[in-house]
């Protein structure tokens, strides 16, 4: 497929097959040493939608292998708790691990004068040689009652970062201490870096912790009206994405109780078990989450992709089809007639250029199977993909959840067990309602994977090494590659664009209609971008030609 | 913004608030990265070299590599010995470095990992080819800063790599401190007018600052090499820029390799600019060139004629201490206020210089050693000044302040130019003169009414 500018698609016309890749396979396992190419084979898969193969995730890297991924103190405090505004967030260590988590997330909040936001600040115990030799609590203790007299807020969380677990301090009893001392809600995340083997068990761990601490803990002033009202699962509000979710969700009548966890209020949280729906959006981050509620207030999930505008419809569509509202079902095909009105204009224009274009995509745990979408919708093909810290559920679907293994490295990932609440258990939906549902089509607990959607011979890699990625660039020369910051520049150096889909590249939102237009024209500027024109210089392209002057100089006549 | 940070000031023994430092183990990453085909390698759980790479790329808008032991629960508890053992060999077969530079992570120096150890196992064993080299900074996060990291993995080069043969050298060396990579390539080309043979070390000019041609270079042809390292102990003297990131290696290749060293404030600002080129004049023992003396005649032309806009304006400062203590002197030399001076990183002796350069001239500025940003926003609150100069951070104090902000030190994460405008030398000084200025114009102009909108300045 090297000679993939050629292939370049016209609109609408019928997609040539995608090319057998075993000779890119090969060179990307070749150089490793046999053990090595061993497990790396395993996580790397040629797609059969109709025969999803299995595929080896969650398991741990290879020492020495340039990975994408980080620890699962990064997950937890860093992509859940992280945008929860109005929570003094202090992580217990030494200073590293505080100051990088430190506004180098895109998760935006407004900053409403009446709330408290802590989102500028950065809080640590700044652990130093005495008390990693003689324990840090007591330092612990002093910097919870330090931010409890300077900010008074309303609940406090504590991280606890690698050498802390080393050392035995024990967060959860310094945080019981406080809360019972200070009369605010204090609680800690055991979310040492070396757990598990990506940000995966941080995600699980801070959704334990969340459930247990945050959930169902506030009633609400005015008691929700609204039926149709529902949380917004595993939406971080990237670049402003929940906000345009929300924008249009408001516009067809309907109510986010609380949004787990972008631009979120600690009682938005408090009072989410009054939802009637969860939809999810990051199933990695967040399906434990959508679980636990279900079991403890009756509260049903449905997976949803709220990127992409074809997407987003669909996702709208399948909000209504569970309310089974014919007000409601009407006003969400106005707005999406409207939306998809407006930005008819820039799809179509974008599409002329961007039609056939290739993308490779390799984001963190779900993202890629969203950003597909928005490729879709301009008739870009995602011919690679891959996550950096999902499970074979993501990848395959949630049938094949229950077939996972767990090993050594998740077993101690604590698996709460839950149990309906006495009183506030309340099935939002009978039996027989759910029957119907399923039988036209709604599918309630359940992912469908990422696999199934992608192209058969598609190549799917699972915790993608920098070798591998460095291959792939060579064997596609992609037209837009999607990765994190780690990344960016090195393919931004074999010139190839790059888009970072963590942050955006500092713009969005890309979720919603809105973000859709954003997205497009972002890729389409992008690959149209002219400085790497310039790569080779007209001297070296055309040694032998003479350079061209704009103006002659005149030879002087006699 | 910030808006909940109170003027009245609590003293805090635990809590910190918004750093003015990070971890040792980034400082050490960027260090290594100035050794040529050399794969910094993080001795720890994956978290923290995805974060140094981040941050670091983040400043430098440049590809980071490294690697990692990527410790899971299992090594914590039994130690990293194997999974440093086994990426020393994944390394050498997918990477192929020319030397990988291991530094240790808060985990594994809790946990007491022997490294030296398992470096010379490594090369017993055979996983280390012939004529490449693994070799190690303890970079315990817990102690120091970020220039601790750096300071302990250039240190670490004179241990393993400088050795005395007694060859006749004419060379210098010369440690440029935790600069940039244009500031590098400003020290080389200060010393190679004056005519001084410098050797750099690190050196992470065309490392961090490569040109983009479709092609990817995993190592880039910069960074000092590993024989060039080794005659550093045959070298005539050091020159060791900054106390706080180089002095230790300066001190240390004395004691090893008996090659006298003198340790100069950062080449930033003209009085420390004027050290640093008196200290090159007298090793190279010739005059200072007039390429130099109109550099310098250049800058002092901008101070002189500039004057009027800089003078008795209140600034405040913050940043890693070597950094800050000669932008300060550069600031009084232009006749401004540093009344509010603050550096993350500890030590004393950085408040034992800040004594002598503000003695007699700005006896009451507030200063401090290991303390943050929360700290310098509330001294602002309650004495207010003019200017702002420091890393992106400060991007908040000057918001909520509505102060002019100057970016000066690491890390610069949302402006363009560090990368190739160095502020060391004559000529750093005129860029960060020119910003300085160019902050308090844009300033003058936005608080300017119809009426007293002037049109030149
Ligand atoms: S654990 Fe230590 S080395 Fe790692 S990020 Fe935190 S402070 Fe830095
Ligand atoms: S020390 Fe642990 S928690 Fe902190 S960044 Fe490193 S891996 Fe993550």
């Amino acid at each position: 497929m090297s000679d993939s500018k050629d292939n370049t698609q016209t609109a609408g016309s019928a997609l040539i097959p995608l090319p057998d890749p075993s000779p890119v396979l090969k060179e990307m396992l070749d150089i490793y040493p046999p053990k090595v190419a061993r497990k790396r084979a395993k996580h790397i898969r040629v797609n059969d939608p109709h025969d999803v193969p299995e595929v080896e995730a969650n398991v741990r890297t290879i020492p020495g292998i340039i990975t994408q991924r980080g620890c699962c103190y990064a997950g937890c405090k860093g992509v859940v708790i992280g945008p929860i505004k109005d929570l003094v967030q202090i992580v217990h260590g030494p200073i590293g691990c505080s100051y990088y988590a430190w506004g180098t997330r895109r998760n935006l909040a407004n900053q409403d004068p009446s709330v408290e936001s802590y989102m500028p600040y950065c809080f640590s115990t700044d652990l130093t040689e005495d008390e990693i030799i003689f324990g840090g609590e007591k330092k612990l203790r002093a910097a919870i009652q330090e931010a409890y007299e300077l900010f008074h807020p309303k609940a406090i969380a504590v991280f606890s970062t690698c050498p802390v677990g080393l050392i035995g301090d024990d967060v959860h009893a310094v945080a019981r201490q406080a809360k019972a001392d200070l009369g605010i809600n204090v609680f800690g995340f055991s979310c040492e870096g070396y757990k598990g083997v990506s940000q995966s068990a941080g995600h699980h761990i801070a959704n334990n912790g969340v459930f247990k601490n945050m959930v169902g803990i506030k009633e609400p002033e005015t008691p929700f009206t609204n039926p149709f009202r529902i949380n917004v699962l595993g939406e971080y509000n990237i670049g402003g994405d929940a906000w345009e979710i929300e924008r249009v969700l408001t516009r067809c009548g309907i109510e986010v109780v609380a949004t787990f966890s972008g631009n979120a209020l600690y009682d938005q949280i408090g009072q989410s078990h009054h939802a009637n729906l969860n939809v999810v959006m990051c199933h990695r981050s967040i399906n434990y989450m959508a679980e636990m509620m279900e079991t403890k207030f009756g509260i049903p999930w449905i997976k949803v992709n709220f990127i992409g505008a074809d997407s987003m419809s669909k996702s709208l569509r399948k909000i209504a089809q569970y309310f089974d509202d014919a007000g409601l079902s009407e006003r969400v095909e106005a707005v999406i007639a409207e939306e998809l009105s407006a930005l008819k204009a820039v799809r179509e224009d974008v599409t002329r250029r961007c039609s056939g274009k290739l993308a490779l995509c390799y984001a963190g745990g779900s993202r890629s199977h969203h950003w597909r979408e928005l490729f879709k919708d301009i008739e870009m093909r995602l011919v690679s993909a891959g996550y950096e810290f999902a499970h074979r559920d993501d990848y395959e679907g949630s049938r094949v959840a229950s077939s996972i293994k767990v090993d050594a490295d998740s077993r101690n990932i604590e698996e709460l067990a839950v149990e309906a609440d006495p009183e506030r258990y309340r099935p939002r939906k009978t039996q027989e309602q759910v029957a119907v549902l399923e039988e036209n089509g709604l599918k309630l607990a359940t992912y469908d994977g990422m696999m199934p959607d992608m192209e058969a011979n598609a190549i799917v890699i699972d915790d993608i090494s920098h070798h591998e990625m460095e291959k792939m660039i060579e064997f596609y020369k992609p037209d837009i590659f999607c990765s994190g910051i780690k990344d960016k520049f090195v393919i931004e150096k074999m010139g190839v664009p790059c888009k970072q889909i963590h942050s955006y590249d500092y713009g969005g939102p890309y979720a919603g209609y809105k973000g859709a237009a954003n997205f497009y024209r972002d890729i389409d500027t992008m690959i149209n971008s002219s400085a790497r024109r310039f790569l080779k210089a007209p001297w070296e392209s055309q040694p032998e030609l003479q350079a061209n002057f704009a103006v002659r100089p005149e030879k002087k006549k006699g | 913004m910030l808006d909940i940070t109170p003027k009245e000031i609590k003293p805090r023994t635990a809590l910190r608030i918004n750093p003015a430092k990070t971890c040792q183990p980034i400082g050490a990453m960027y260090a290594a990265l100035g050794i040529h085909g050399c794969l910094p390698h993080s001795h720890g759980s994956q978290g923290c070299c995805s974060y140094h790479r981040m941050h670091l790329t983040r400043h430098f808008k440049e590809p980071v590599m490294a690697s990692t032991s990527s410790f899971t629960e299992g090594s914590s508890v039994f130690g990293g010995l194997a999974n440093l053992s086994q990426a020393i060999n994944t390394i050498f077969t997918v990477y192929n470095p020319e030397v990988i530079a291991v530094h240790t992570t808060c985990l594994s120096e809790v946990i007491g990992d022997d490294i030296p150890n398992i470096i010379a196992k490594a090369v017993s064993e055979g996983t280390v080819p012939e004529g490449k080299f693994v070799f190690h900074a303890n970079t315990p996060s817990f102690a120091g800063s970020h220039m601790t990291g750096f300071s302990s993995m250039v240190r670490a080069m004179v241990h393993y790599f400088s050795e005395k043969t007694g060859a006749e050298s004419g060379q210098v060396n010369i440690i440029p401190g935790f600069v940039n990579p244009a500031d590098m390539r400003e020290i080389k080309r200060i010393a190679s007018e004056m005519g001084v043979p410098a050797l750099l070390f690190p050196d992470t000019s065309d490392v961090l600052d490569t040109p983009l041609t479709g092609k990817y270079d995993f190592y880039p042809p910069g960074g000092v090499t590993i024989k060039q390292l080794r005659t550093t102990g045959d070298s005539l003297r050091t020159l060791a820029l900054g106390p706080f990131a180089s002095e230790a290696a300066g001190a240390y290749l004395d004691e090893k390799c008996d090659v006298p060293c003198d340790i100069l404030d950062l080449p930033i600002g003209i009085a420390a600019t004027d050290r640093f080129v008196h200290a090159l004049k007298n090793v190279a023992a010739q005059d200072v060139p007039a390429s130099i003396n109109y550099d310098r005649g250049r800058l002092i032309d901008v101070m002189n004629d500039m004057h009027r806009y800089t003078h008795g304006l209140k600034v405040a400062v913050f940043g890693d201490p070597d950094h800050v203590t000669s932008m300060v002197e550069f600031l009084l030399d232009l006749n401004m206020k540093p009344v509010h001076v603050v550096t993350g990183t500890p030590g004393n002796r950085f408040e034992r210089r800040m004594t002598e350069i503000l003695e007699g001239r700005l006896p009451d500025s507030n200063f401090s050693a290991n303390a943050d940003l929360f700290l310098l926003h509330q001294w602002i609150k309650n004495e207010p000044v003019d200017l702002l100069i420091g890393n992106t951070y400060g991007k908040y104090i000057a918001r909520a302040e509505d102060l002019p902000f100057v970016r000066f030190g690491f890390p610069t994460l949302d402006r363009i130019g560090h990368q190739f405008k160095p502020h060391v030398g004559y000529t750093g000084a005129l860029h960060l003169l020119e910003s300085i200025l160019n902050a308090i114009m844009d300033r003058q102009d936005r608080d300017a009414t119809d009426e007293t909108l002037e049109l030149v300045m």
